[in-house]
């Protein structure tokens, strides 16, 4: 365990595979996970678009590192939110996201799916109770 | 011979679409690429702009680049063609000039 635990809101805004900072993201997560810090994942505007299912790229030689996503329960990350409004302005719903598993080994606790969709009410509340936000 | 405008950022994050379709010529075709094809999405809050320009241009999304991110053909706005790599070359090669919207 570290000395210093912070809760740390990381804020995805970014498409997958057209820039690097869908998978930059993913990567400094895991880390920080890694490391034992209340770690809480947030999607909007086209950073939903990093949760859709179904996603292959092999077909543009790059790696796909959706799958990574559902094993973010396995990493002690309890908390994904994806914003309402930007599903909505892309006519997606929770429907077209993949389902995070979540189970906590020693307490044998379990949830089927992490993956909250959120009013931005609450994600002005998430924002306001992270100690750090860091923007991807 | 018409020219082939590709577009490769998507439409909720830069203004390359809605300026490609000010200025492409009806005839045109416009080809949907990498974070571009987003815009060839159905029910988004870009589908009535695209709608509405495949009145006068030719509209394709490149399909490698909508299976990365989990889109097929049936998620698409009637009307946009799909092409692989080798459809992108022959469109390319049977315009005048390819323009790209960056």
């Amino acid at each position: 365990m570290s000395e210093i635990v912070k809760k740390i809101l990381y804020l995805n805004r970014k498409a997958p595979y057209g820039t690097i900072y869908a998978w930059e993201s993913l990567e400094v997560v895991l880390i920080s996970a890694a490391f034992d810090q209340v770690v809480s994942l947030m999607f909007m505007d086209d950073g939903v678009y990093q949760l859709v299912k179904g996603q292959d790229p092999s077909g543009i030689g790059m790696k796909n590192f959706s799958s990574t996503y559902r094993t973010l329960g396995d990493y002690e990350v309890k908390n994904v939110y994806v914003d309402r409004d930007s599903l909505a302005a892309r006519g997606l719903t929770a429907d077209n996201l993949v389902q995070i598993a979540w189970e906590d080994v020693d307490t044998g606790e379990e949830m089927e799916n992490i993956v909250t969709v959120i009013d931005a009410s609450r994600g002005c509340e998430l924002m306001a109770e992270a100690d750090v936000v860091f923007s991807f | 011979m018409n020219i082939l405008h590709t577009v490769n950022k998507s439409p909720f994050e830069r203004t390359s679409l809605d300026s490609c379709l000010k200025f492409a010529a009806p005839g045109a075709a416009v080809l949907l690429i990498e974070d571009g094809v987003y815009a060839a999405l159905r029910d988004t809050g870009a589908a009535a702009r695209v709608k509405d320009a495949l009145k006068t241009v030719k509209i394709y999304a490149l399909g490698p680049d909508l299976k990365a991110r989990g889109f097929a053909e049936g998620h698409l706005i009637p009307g946009i063609g799909v092409l692989d790599y080798a459809g992108f070359v022959d469109l390319a090669a049977a315009s005048a000039k390819v323009q790209a919207w960056l």
